[in-house]
């Protein structure tokens, strides 16, 4: 019951802050998002399952009873956590703390709408990734939806109207995408094979074998290949895989600073983590089939998404398309099918979630401080801001994949696991163009930094430039610490992942 | 032992009908109409109650069902079911009507309402259409004056007008269906029509026929469907804000819930498709002309209530999915008419709690276009949450009530074989998230500047009620359901 009582504790945390006084909803949020905090830490410390959540495996903090009847199916409330879902949990109490605390300077209006509006999107964050049921997971996946609008909405920037229509329209259009691939699936192929939409159950109906029908004149292989193509395309959207990312930059550059950190941090790993789920658990047979496509999406999408970032003059902008790139890798990690690219690939959506957090955040504590983002129109901030620097930098070396931090570990393991992928046809060609996109990042990181960064201050600027305060640099520490504490010892988290996808792999070494 | 009478929801409406009268006409210049709502919400309250615990308690209405005064009534899963949601939404009303009303004379109003509430239990239970009609009429006059209420008002006048015209209208294509009805099978109850239809109709087939038309049009008028919808945008965007919602909801749900019965009970679709009167075809047909005409009217609208009119025709559209997907070999008929009887009910708190803004805001002088809206998030931040909510849920957006409900009453669909239908409700349902987000980003996203004065409290309070309403109906959807769906696969026993 823990996690369904951190769940609603969250929910009313949200109401509480929505209800109290704006001087002081500051405070409230980050003091009550602490409980969801703590609580997911205690199950870290006492996670206790093994194998993987939809093949049989061990689930810790198991909850299971019925809900509902829907046309001969059985609704049920379950959760449960796997080495798969117990890490991106973590990931979404601690950013969703920090990204409260980074929201004290910048927010300046309506605070009790922004703090419970952050809170409320946590509670159905952790309930999308805990859910094992289709509907439940469904209705979490969904509402996480509306918070996001509002965010973006109410709090973004000039065109922010624009971008939150433009986020909320494309991601509800690939969400009925899903849901209709996936309906089409269990309703029409599976159909009695199965009386729940638990979805362990679906999972190890469609990975029996022989379960699936034929179903509106569509023979059962070609039912599934429309159904995976529906929900790939839905969860791609979310990811994003380029060509599908274009409301992800409108979305970042007008969305407020801590809004960024969660879409960048959490919302894009529930793409992937869907697909894991999803496409590479339900249907690999089907996955394995167009490896090459999904291979070559994901080399695009990193290559892709360096050179747009490397043409960038936002610093904010630089940071989206930068997420377009890493979260390419984490595509053809998941693809490669072996145990180092599947591990690689989920460790990648952590360590992703950090990193970009990071950066999220230390551009807007700049641009708190200087009012600007454009890289033209400022140089010599390490003067200013030593700290801030400091930390921006250290989190560009993470994006760059330098060793000891998160991101070495996840990109690394991806290209051992994708090097090695019997799955991807001429495995080493993809993984070898996904690898120049380092070069491209490093590149792009170095040239921004080196023209905000170094040199003489200059900033056209009728206002005093100096250190952030305390609490906007605080999250950026703590996130930089756990980028570091997990690139030395990835196997605080890499050891249960693992052991969650070693039923899904054999693809390779 | 004392037992209650089966029809004890219906009379207690009645009963608190009577005592509002009672009360207004010994006090009639009391300006302070908190007892009228008193009596109106506690009577409602009472029947609302009674007919939660007939329909849970182990009395055996539910499944079996009884039938009382020679069978012209019948008290039964479907008719307790109907007569919770009525009075849930008489509750509502009744509370926003007394802000909302401010210093005019609530008593008929209110007798007026309940009267009309009385009459849609009644519609709820009628087993014969003798009952049928004059409970109709008894739902429709009270409601020509509602509309009408706001005397000084041209707007109200002219509402009131048109939809009296036609109503009338409508009201006399039904009552000559009736007979045409009597005349093909020599009877109004029911059952023995129905009987009259399975044992063949001969050369009476052709009057039957057109009867049945005819008996449809009396419903499709009450529940404001193609082609008998063009009163409701009238009617709705000049009658007061509450009697709108009371309508939109309430009367709507009304007529649906005599249309289930007189079809399902009365013309047994395996004898009339038989005979050559596919009412589930025609059904079909005016379902997506239903759903396709209110949701694109819905779209252009510049008003936000008018817009609301439409989008209420739009959900008769879908409800009326639960008629269209009914055939004689299916065994699925029970479930997807329970689908879209839970449809109504969390219909009855979202549309009614969408209303009770728009009258929210008519009371505080807000203008009606979409603009006028603008920056009211800001400004009055529990309001604009519960009227976000609501008309989130009216589009079918997963975390509210509005999502399972649909989500039912497509998957019944399905299984009753009508993709087609399917993919064009689903395609008018996203296309309700445009108009309805409208709203939503008026209130949110845009800056505003508006003078508000207070925030009335039972106006308030109707509101909340709605709200948890349609928050509670996501998790507390599996009892409705299941009632609701045993409910109406007993009519078809």
């Amino acid at each position: 019951m823990i996690i369904e009582t951190l769940i609603g504790f969250t929910f009313v945390a949200a109401l509480v802050t929505f209800l109290v006084p704006d001087e002081v909803a500051n405070r409230v949020g980050a003091a009550l998002s602490l409980v969801p905090l703590v609580g997911t830490l205690w199950m870290w410390t006492q996670f206790d399952g093994s194998g993987n959540a939809l093949t049989g495996g061990t689930l810790a903090f198991e909850t299971q009873f019925d809900l509902l009847t829907l046309s001969g199916y059985q609704v049920q409330w379950f959760t449960g956590l796997d080495g798969i879902s117990l890490p991106l949990v973590v990931l979404t109490a601690f950013l969703t703390t920090l990204a409260i605390v980074s929201a004290w300077t910048p927010i300046d209006t309506r605070q009790s709408q922004f703090y419970g509006l952050m809170l409320f999107m946590e509670a159905n964050l952790l309930g999308m990734f805990t859910a094992l049921d289709f509907f439940v997971w469904f209705v979490f996946w969904e509402a996480t939806l509306l918070p996001m609008y509002f965010l973006i909405g109410v709090w973004g920037g000039p065109r922010r109207k624009y971008a939150a229509i433009k986020f909320f329209v494309y991601t509800n259009v690939a969400s009925l995408l899903m849901f209709v691939g996936f309906v089409a699936l269990t309703f029409g192929g599976l159909g009695d094979s199965i009386d729940t939409l638990a979805l362990p159950e679906v999972a190890m109906a469609l990975n029996a074998g022989g379960n699936v029908s034929s179903f509106m004149g569509l023979a059962p292989d070609t039912l599934k290949l429309a159904a995976f193509l529906a929900m790939f395309v839905g969860f791609a959207v979310k990811v994003p895989v380029a060509p599908l990312h274009t409301w992800l930059p409108d979305a970042h550059v007008e969305a407020p600073t801590p809004a960024s950190v969660m879409l960048a941090g959490v919302l894009l790993k529930m793409g992937t983590y869907a697909m894991l789920r999803f496409n590479f658990t339900m249907l690999p047979d089907v996955a394995s089939d167009l490896a090459i496509l999904i291979a070559a999406l994901g080399a695009f999408s990193v290559i892709y998404g360096a050179i747009l970032a490397l043409a960038q003059e936002d610093l904010k902008r630089i940071v989206a398309y930068s997420s377009v790139s890493s979260m390419g890798y984490v595509l053809l990690g998941l693809i490669a099918f072996t145990e180092f690219g599947v591990a690689g690939a989920t460790f990648q959506m952590i360590a992703h979630g950090l990193i970009s957090g990071l950066m999220f955040m230390a551009v807007g504590v700049i641009y708190n401080t200087t009012h600007t983002r454009m890289v033209g129109d400022m140089s010599g901030l390490a003067d200013r801001m030593p700290v801030t620097v400091g930390i921006l930098i250290a989190g560009a070396f993470g994006y760059m994949g330098l060793p000891l931090m998160a991101g070495f570990a996840g990109e690394y393991f991806i290209f051992v696991g994708s090097f090695h992928s019997t799955v991807i046809p001429s495995a080493p060609l993809f993984t070898a163009a996904a690898m120049f996109g380092i070069v491209i990042v490093a590149g792009y990181l170095l040239l921004a930094m080196q023209r905000t960064l170094f040199g003489p201050f200059s900033l056209d600027a009728d206002y005093e430039v100096g250190p952030a305060p305390f609490h906007d640099v605080a999250p950026l520490a703590v996130l930089l610490l756990a980028v570091i504490a997990l690139g030395v010892a990835p196997d605080l988290f890499l050891d249960m992942i693992q052991n969650a996808i070693a039923p899904l792999v054999g693809g390779g070494a | 032992m004392v037992t209650a009478p089966p029809l004890t929801p219906t009379f207690l409406l009645g009963l608190t009908a009577l005592a509002v009268l009672l009360y207004d006409s010994v006090w009639p210049d009391s300006s302070d109409a908190s007892v009228l709502t008193g009596i109106s919400v506690v009577g409602s309250l009472a029947s609302l109650g009674t007919a939660g615990w007939f329909l849970t308690a182990d009395t055996g209405l539910a499944a079996e069902g009884i039938s009382l005064y020679a069978d012209a009534v019948v008290v039964d899963g479907m008719s307790l079911f109907f007569t919770a949601l009525f009075a849930a939404v008489t509750i509502l009303v009744s509370l926003a009507a007394y802000d909302y009303f401010g210093g005019g004379n609530r008593g008929e109003l209110y007798g007026l309402m309940l009267l009309a509430t009385t009459g849609m239990s009644l519609m709820a239970s009628a087993n014969s259409l003798a009952t049928a009609f004059v409970a109709l009429e008894l739902v429709s006059l009270p409601s020509y004056a509602m509309v009408a209420f706001l005397k000084d008002d041209r707007g109200s006048s002219e509402a009131g007008l048109k939809y009296f015209l036609i109503g009338a209208l409508s009201s006399a294509i039904f009552v000559f269906g009736v007979s045409l009805i009597y005349g093909a099978t020599g009877s109004l109850l029911l059952p023995d029509v129905a009987a009259a239809f399975e044992s063949g109709l001969g050369d009476r087939t052709g009057i039957a026929g057109v009867g049945v038309l005819m008996v449809a049009g009396g419903f499709l008028f009450k529940t404001a469907a193609v082609p008998f919808h063009f009163w409701a945008p009238e009617a709705y965007e000049g009658a007061p804000a509450p009697v709108s919602a009371y309508l939109s909801s309430a009367s709507k749900a009304a007529g649906f819930a005599l249309a289930f019965r007189v079809f399902v009970v009365g013309f047994p679709i395996g004898a009339a498709t038989g005979a050559g009167i596919d009412w589930a075809l025609l059904f079909q047909i005016l379902a997506v002309a239903t759903m396709v005409l209110g949701n694109f009217a819905a779209a252009t609208q510049e008003k936000v209530k008018r817009m609301l009119a439409y989008s209420s025709i739009g959900h008769a559209g879908y409800v009326l999915i639960g008629l269209a997907a009914i055939s004689a070999e299916a065994t699925t008929n029970g479930d997807v008419m329970g689908a879209a009887m839970a449809h109504l009910l969390v219909y009855g708190f979202m549309n009614t709690g969408a209303f009770l803004f728009v009258a929210l805001a008519e009371n505080w002088g807000v203008g009606r276009r979409f603009e006028d809206y603008n920056g009211l998030g800001a400004e009055k931040p529990f309001a604009a949450v519960a009227m976000t909510a609501f008309l989130f849920s009216l589009a079918g957006v997963p975390p509210l009530g509005g999502f399972f409900s649909k989500l039912f009453l497509f998957a019944g669909a399905v299984e009753a074989g009508l993709w087609w239908l399917v993919v064009i409700a689903v395609i008018n349902s996203s296309l309700s998230l445009y108009y309805y987000s409208r709203v939503v980003r008026a209130m949110w996203f845009e800056e505003g500047e508006h003078d508000l004065a207070g925030a009335p409290t039972a106006l308030y309070a109707a509101l909340a009620i709605a709200l948890v309403g349609t928050v509670l109906l996501l998790p507390g959807f599996g009892p409705v359901i299941e009632t609701a769906q045993e409910a109406a696969t007993a009519l078809f026993a």
